[in-house]
């Protein structure tokens, strides 16, 4: 009895709202989707770009009260506009060799970082992969590791200045030694979670080293590898005040340098903010790269 | 001289202070295209037999030697059907048998030969229709079916099954039995499977090795299963062979080699 007339009351009110819907489809939906998509768009805002925009504005509020007085010691938001306005409105001006955009120096930063950190994703992997294999040299090197990876990037630069005796390539090296460690570890932290049973497949197929190098170890490995490189590519920029203060010239680390020795404290905090964003937009980008190359791998 | 000739194999581990002998004795012929099960309770040491024929795991003392070559390493000649298909999870299903067929016959078949047989192999446990899906895809049965493919791709002189539809639920298992059991008749590879479904061994076995309990477990008996192919599960039910190697086996397993959980 309860089953009949529960379908009863079921079924009937189907065909009353399909012919409901017949009669109004036309005028309905418009109104409809409209609101609906603008609604979407305007919980995103909300959501996503209202709170850091409102933060940043308090931030800025703060500071501008902070510092807007005289004898104050550093530039209030005012100052920094007032003083830096064309490093800020035009990235890419070029008058003269030397007088150029923050956009030239920080992609000339960005080729520097693009050499040290190549090297240092070669070799990181490499090794890293090396270690993951086996115990015995993971115990002889580890702990080196461990020391060697929290050596500041500038405490490098007398040593890689005395090895290489030219400005140039020290400053790829403190950029590749900074970045490095990071990714050998976390390397060779994946290389030991591969499945037995990978393994196990890699044998019965008896795929050689370099087989199971591509095969077996990278996309296995892809996740941790990533991460690695994610934390190493920060650090390579990081680095890239210490190296520029070598090597001079055009990058955005040595427009620090230069600015603070002639006191523009506003342009060193227009540029602080140039390195801020593209140091953002690199983790984004490695971590887009790994989300790219690893996809599948997680079950 | 005999297919697969396993001689006086003994496996131990050292463990600390004392060795823990894992399998004694294991003395076993199989012949050209038999399919043998290999049944017994868990932590018997069926597995780690699987992996020494598969030469996964070294040997301690003893020989297994097939087609009269000693067996040492793993290759491709003894193809394994892992328990949890250890498909690669980037790979679709197309490619985790490709990876095989390259690897095996990248020299001796060209892209096309390897092509079709990818294809053939696939076809055989009916799984075309999934080739670019990856194994996070398809269900488990699917999973164990593209694992089976990429075993027979390898075109191997002995297959060895790991107690490979374990984790499957009772109907896909079924399915996926009577998959091998067709295969097995129209290839006539030799087999080994790994089970601790009676009802599994005696379907698809010629004969069943029933294995003692460890540690140092051996052989206890080997049963020949003398029912004719091809073989119905339901025709087999009330079949008083079936019946009768059913309980045999169920005697072996349930009264003298109980299984006792508290033996260490």
């Amino acid at each position: 009895m309860m089953g009949r007339s529960m379908t009863v009351t079921a079924l009937n009110p189907t065909p009353a709202s399909a012919q409901k819907a017949e009669a109004q489809v036309v005028p309905l939906p418009r109104p409809a989707k409209r609101p609906q998509r603008l609604a979407a768009l305007g919980r995103i805002v909300a959501e996503r770009i209202a709170p850091p925009v409102v933060v940043l504005l308090v931030l800025l509020l703060i500071w501008q009260l902070s510092f807007s007085g005289a004898a104050s010691g550093l530039p209030a938001p005012t100052d920094v506009w007032e003083q830096s306005r064309e490093l800020i409105l035009d990235p890419f001006f070029v008058y003269g060799t030397q007088d150029i955009g923050l956009g030239w120096r920080v992609l000339t930063s960005l080729e520097r970082v693009a050499y040290g950190f190549g090297l240092a994703a070669v070799v990181g992997v490499l090794v890293g992969a090396i270690l993951g294999q086996s115990a015995l040299m993971m115990r002889g090197f580890d702990p080196i590791f461990q020391v060697l990876r929290t050596v500041p990037p500038l405490a490098w630069l007398p040593i890689s200045l005395a090895a290489f005796m030219d400005s140039g390539p020290s400053a790829i090296f403190v950029i590749f030694i900074t970045a490095i460690w990071p990714i050998i570890i976390n390397t060779a932290a994946g290389v030991r979670a591969i499945p037995q049973d990978y393994r196990n497949v890699a044998a019965v197929l008896r795929l050689n080293q370099i087989e199971f190098f591509w095969e077996i170890m990278v996309p296995s490995a892809a996740p941790y590898i990533f991460s690695g490189l994610r934390i190493g590519v920060g650090l390579s920029w990081l680095a890239i005040v210490a190296a520029e203060m070598l090597t001079g010239g055009v990058g955005i680390g040595f427009f620090i340098w230069d600015a603070w020795n002639s006191s523009r404290l506003t342009d060193i905090i227009v540029a602080l903010v140039y390195i801020g964003v593209t140091g953002f937009v690199l983790d984004r980008l490695v971590g887009w790269l790994g989300h790219v190359v690893s996809r599948g791998t997680t079950e | 001289m005999k297919y697969l000739q396993i001689d006086r194999v003994c496996k131990s581990y050292p463990g600390k202070g004392r060795v823990t002998e894992v399998l004694s004795d294991i003395r076993l012929t199989i012949d050209k295209g038999e399919f043998v099960s290999i049944i017994g309770h868990s932590g018997c040491g069926k597995s780690t037999l699987l992996n020494l024929i598969a030469g996964l795991t070294d040997i301690t003392t003893g020989v297994i030697k097939l087609e009269g070559r000693e067996v040492n390493a793993p290759g491709p000649d003894r193809a394994v059907v892992f328990q949890n298909h250890s498909l690669l999870p980037w790979l679709s299903v197309y490619d985790n048998v490709k990876l095989a067929v390259t690897k095996v016959f990248g020299s001796t078949k060209s892209r096309a030969e390897r092509h079709d047989w990818i294809m053939q192999t696939l076809e055989l446990v009916q799984m075309t229709h999934a080739i670019g899906q990856r194994p996070g895809e398809i269900s488990g049965g699917m999973r164990q079916r593209v694992g089976i493919a990429r075993a027979l791709a390898m075109e191997p002189k002995i297959l060895l099954l790991d107690e490979p539809f374990g984790a499957l639920d009772a109907l896909t298992r079924a399915h996926l039995q009577d998959a091998v059991m067709d295969i097995h008749a129209r290839l006539k590879n030799t087999m080994i499977m790994i089970t601790h479904d009676v009802d599994e061994a005696v379907l698809l076995a010629d004969r069943i090795v029933m294995m003692t309990n460890g540690p140092a477990a051996t052989i206890g008996e080997v049963l020949p299963v003398a029912i004719p192919r091809p073989r119905d599960r339901i025709v087999l039910a009330s079949n008083p062979d079936y019946v009768r190697t059913r309980e045999a086996v169920l005697r072996f397993l349930y009264e003298r080699h109980r299984f006792v959980e508290a033996a260490e």
